[in-house]
């Protein structure tokens, strides 16, 4: 079965989703990155949506999930990239993502966990 | 109404609720659906493929863009012959759901829809007809 590709970016994972998911490949994402978040330690994970044309209740709920298990073993989870017409039609859908931090890019999403990572050190100082 | 042109899709696995998805955007585009239009129109399809899948045991669905005084748009309409709805008031409700989903399927289908009806019979099956217009 497909997979789709989790990057390691020092204490982050980075997320690419470039296809358009049928449920099992999401449910396999979830999984992969639950236990590559334990695997390496992440302190964050960013996941890229820029290439997804809808976000339905099933992968909505998807990224609800991960968000909360990551947030369970110490990570933050930051969507990115989503499209305008996507935000829209998710609102009307009745999907508000309320659990889930986002940011308009992956530039921006990175210096979200990046923060958080300083804190973390500053943390480890004291 | 006339119709230009008409599809059908089997619904049967996870896989054909993408390929739901796919083909209702190819119908969006030439029915001159805008962006925000094609996205909520596809949205929904994928919300209902995946109830047709998952409650109706699979099923089938039948794409048209029809014209009606002018306007152009996208007709989906999905049958299946699973147990059937008994309830369907209380189905159409945000949150209910007697499965493991959100509960947002049937209710977001039709706020994402510009027309939508529902037909269903305990122990027949369920037909659920969307439409979206042109802007």
């Amino acid at each position: 079965m497909d997979r789709i590709p989790i990057l390691k970016l020092g204490k982050a994972l980075l997320v690419t989703i470039q296809v358009d998911m049928h449920d099992r490949l999401a449910t396999a994402l979830e999984e992969d990155l639950t236990a590559k978040i334990v695997a390496v330690g992440a302190k964050g994970v960013l996941i890229d949506i820029s290439a997804l044309e809808i976000v339905d209740s099933f992968i909505g709920r998807m990224l609800d999930n991960i968000a909360a298990v990551s947030r369970i073993l110490d990570a933050d989870t930051v969507v990115v990239g989503m499209r305008p017409a996507v935000a829209i039609t998710l609102v009307e859908l009745g999907l508000s993502l309320s659990g889930v931090k986002t940011a308009l890019n992956v530039e921006r999403g990175m210096a979200l966990i990046q923060s958080r990572l300083e804190q973390f050190d500053a943390d480890d100082e004291d | 109404m006339p119709t230009t042109r008409t599809d059908r899709l089997d619904i049967r696995s996870s896989d054909d609720v993408v390929k739901v998805r796919q083909q209702t955007r190819t119908m969006a585009v030439e029915a001159g659906l805008s962006l925000v239009d094609q996205t909520k129109i596809i949205t929904a399809a994928s919300e209902l493929a995946r109830n047709t899948l998952d409650y109706g045991g699979g099923g089938e669905m039948r794409l048209e863009v029809v014209e009606d005084g002018g306007r152009r748009g996208v007709r989906l309409t999905f049958e299946d012959r699973g147990p059937g709805i008994a309830d369907i008031a209380q189905a159409m409700r945000d949150g209910f759901t007697t499965g493991s989903g959100l509960g947002l399927g049937l209710g977001g289908a039709k706020r994402l829809s510009n027309e939508f009806s529902i037909d269903s019979k305990p122990g027949i099956g369920t037909k659920i007809m969307i439409a979206r217009w042109k802007a």
